[in-house]
């Protein structure tokens, strides 16, 4: 899937929008600024990867796309709606806590340090956002926990604290705890980055596994190699825009930037 | 060739081992122990013949009614002024993280107010409100609805000592909740948001009961030192251990047989208190964090048997501590 973004910048009302549309998102902690006006889009369906060197704003701008940052300009819609604001009559009201809360109902993130619930067994912490957030009873959020822990490949290791698990394990954990949500669309924000080499492709082939069953997912990673096989569009960010994006294939093979040609000639 | 190498037989090296090894004496170690315990020796049987104090007032007195009647008092108001306290720094450490720069305020003025004042003046100031309100007043505004209290009836020795020392724990246990919940990973809140959890939620589901593990073993501390710090409440006669013990003394001059009654209750109130303070902090501990060697039944190491039984061997045998 070739991807055009800056031409839906157009606001028509009966015109199809992406499901997650990015355009001319700035951010700047201080007087730096990571993020300089990203435009970027995602279909339902696609797997969007991002790669660049570190540093170059990618893994804030995905932290923009569920409003764990907030960006100081620009526009981000998911499912047409504004992430941050309810528009009405020509003004953007800005959201309150629980606005935000609803938006990250449909937007699940795993992050690179995993992040599990250090209070919360394996399976209470996938069980924890059916049960305490969208208010399902607690045997059945138990139930379809199992299940989740079974399709990630950790049937039996439910009762664990993820002390006692791998980083492979916890990762994995922590993409049922997401998808237990049931989001439209999933963040991955250098989910295999933080394990050890031999644990990379157990992740990899759980989110293979999704990206194959249609989840849309986005992906901020290192892995050029899965950006090649699985992604439907990869976009290369450096200096907080988006230098370069088209089929992965063709852009690892042919890159048109110089500037991506030295990061993938030093990555590949 | 190299396999010819790999198969030749070990050299023969002498090394040092159970037979052959002499070990090192330490003389000095062993003469410093024994003056220690002739010291303490001596001490407690100086105390033991004294013949002011008379040993079997002092057992009298361990079970008398009144005395009895003080621990209970010191026990409950230890309990309830460190649950006040709790609740209060629990409230308090929320304001001062909340972004409400108003919040944050009050929450500094009151910790820089209680922990700036000696709790014993606050002690006697609760005691004597009925000088600034000679009647406590709750009632709806610009009405008569409502309910009046006389600050004396309302504010005996108990109250004012429970306020008191409650509200001054408060501003030692805002600091140390505070610190707890800082201490907890923020990405811990950031995964509970990313699944769509209010900022009440995250702080009730994930990040309190993991700050909780870290402000246990303080708090419990605290407790100990309250248990202690009760007897402040004897110039308010609060009816606690010491209220009591001094009441008596007073009336028949048996000043250290009593102060000895009052500190082994004290002690007693304290090893029972150190061992539930291990108990809570085991069953709080040990789920999400790796469990490192045998856990000991008492915090306290001198209780440990384990450690008593090795004392000897160490005395003779452990290597100095620095590098020699």
């Amino acid at each position: 899937m070739t991807s055009t973004t800056t031409s839906l910048a157009q606001t028509g009302t009966d015109r199809h929008l992406p499901l997650v549309l990015a355009e001319q998102v700035t951010k700047s902690f201080g007087n730096h600024q990571v993020l300089s006006g990203i435009d970027f889009s995602v279909e339902t369906g696609e797997v969007a990867c991002i790669i660049g060197p570190s540093g170059s704003g990618k893994s804030t701008f995905l932290r923009c796309l569920n409003a764990l940052e907030k960006p100081n300009g620009g526009r981000i819609r998911i499912d047409g709606e504004d992430v941050g604001f309810n528009y009405r009559k020509g003004k953007f009201h800005e959201w309150n806590s629980a606005e935000y809360a609803k938006l990250r109902l449909n937007v699940g993130m795993v992050f690179q340090r995993f992040n599990l619930f250090a209070n919360m067994t394996a399976l209470e912490n996938v069980a924890c956002g059916p049960a305490r957030v969208k208010g399902e009873s607690k045997k059945l959020a138990l139930a379809r926990a199992e299940e989740l822990l079974e399709r990630v490949g950790l049937a039996g290791h439910g009762h664990k604290y993820p002390m006692k698990l791998s980083g492979g394990q916890q990762q994995r954990v922590a993409i049922a705890r997401s998808l237990a949500m049931d989001p439209q669309v999933m963040l991955f924000d250098e989910p295999t980055s933080a394990l050890d080499p031999e644990l990379v492709d157990e992740v990899l082939e759980v989110m293979k596994s999704l990206a194959v069953g249609g989840m849309t997912m986005v992906l901020v990673t290192h892995e050029i190699g899965f950006a090649r096989e699985v992604a439907d569009s990869l976009a290369f960010i450096d200096g907080g825009v988006v230098v370069e994006r088209g089929n992965p294939r063709e852009l690892i093979a042919n890159p048109q930037h110089e500037r991506t040609q030295q990061f993938l000639s030093k990555v590949l | 060739m190299t396999q010819e190498q790999v198969a030749a037989p070990p050299r023969l090296v002498e090394q040092p081992g159970p037979g052959n090894t002499v070990r090192l004496r330490h003389p000095g170690r062993l003469i410093v122990a024994l003056l220690c315990i002739a010291g303490i020796s001596w001490f407690v049987w100086v105390l033991a013949t004294n013949d002011h104090i008379i040993w079997g007032n002092v057992l009298y007195y361990l079970t008398f009614p009144k005395i009895l009647d003080g621990v209970l008092v010191t026990i409950q108001l230890s309990i309830l002024a460190t649950i006040m306290g709790l609740a209060i720094g629990v409230a308090l450490a929320m304001m001062k993280l909340s972004a409400n720069p108003v919040a944050v305020w009050i929450s500094n003025l009151y910790i820089w107010f209680f922990r700036g004042t000696p709790v014993l003046v606050q002690l006697i100031f609760w005691f004597n409100l009925a000088f600034l309100f000679p009647q406590l007043v709750i009632k709806i505004p610009l009405t008569n609805i409502g309910y009046m209290w006389d600050t004396n009836v309302v504010m005996t020795g108990f109250t004012a000592a429970m306020l008191g020392l409650g509200l001054n724990l408060g501003a030692y246990a805002a600091e140390t909740v505070r610190a707890g919940i800082q201490a907890v990973d923020p990405g811990q809140a950031e995964a509970a948001a990313s699944i769509g959890m209010t900022p009440f939620k995250r702080m009730w589901v994930v990040v309190l009961p993991q700050a909780t593990r870290i402000i246990i073993p303080p708090i419990g501390n605290e407790f100990i030192s309250m248990l202690k710090t009760t007897s402040l409440v004897y110039v308010v006669a609060g009816n606690d251990l010491m209220t009591n013990a001094s009441q008596i003394y007073k009336q028949n001059g048996k000043i250290m047989e009593l102060l000895i009654v009052a500190s082994i209750w004290y002690m007693a109130m304290t090893v029972i208190a150190t061992y539930f303070q291990g108990k809570l902090e085991k069953k709080f501990g040990t789920a999400d964090r790796p469990i490192t060697g045998k856990r000991q039944r008492f915090s306290n190491p001198f209780f440990s048997r384990d450690n008593l039984a090795v004392l000897g061997q160490r005395l003779r045998t452990e290597p100095p501590r620095s590098t020699p």
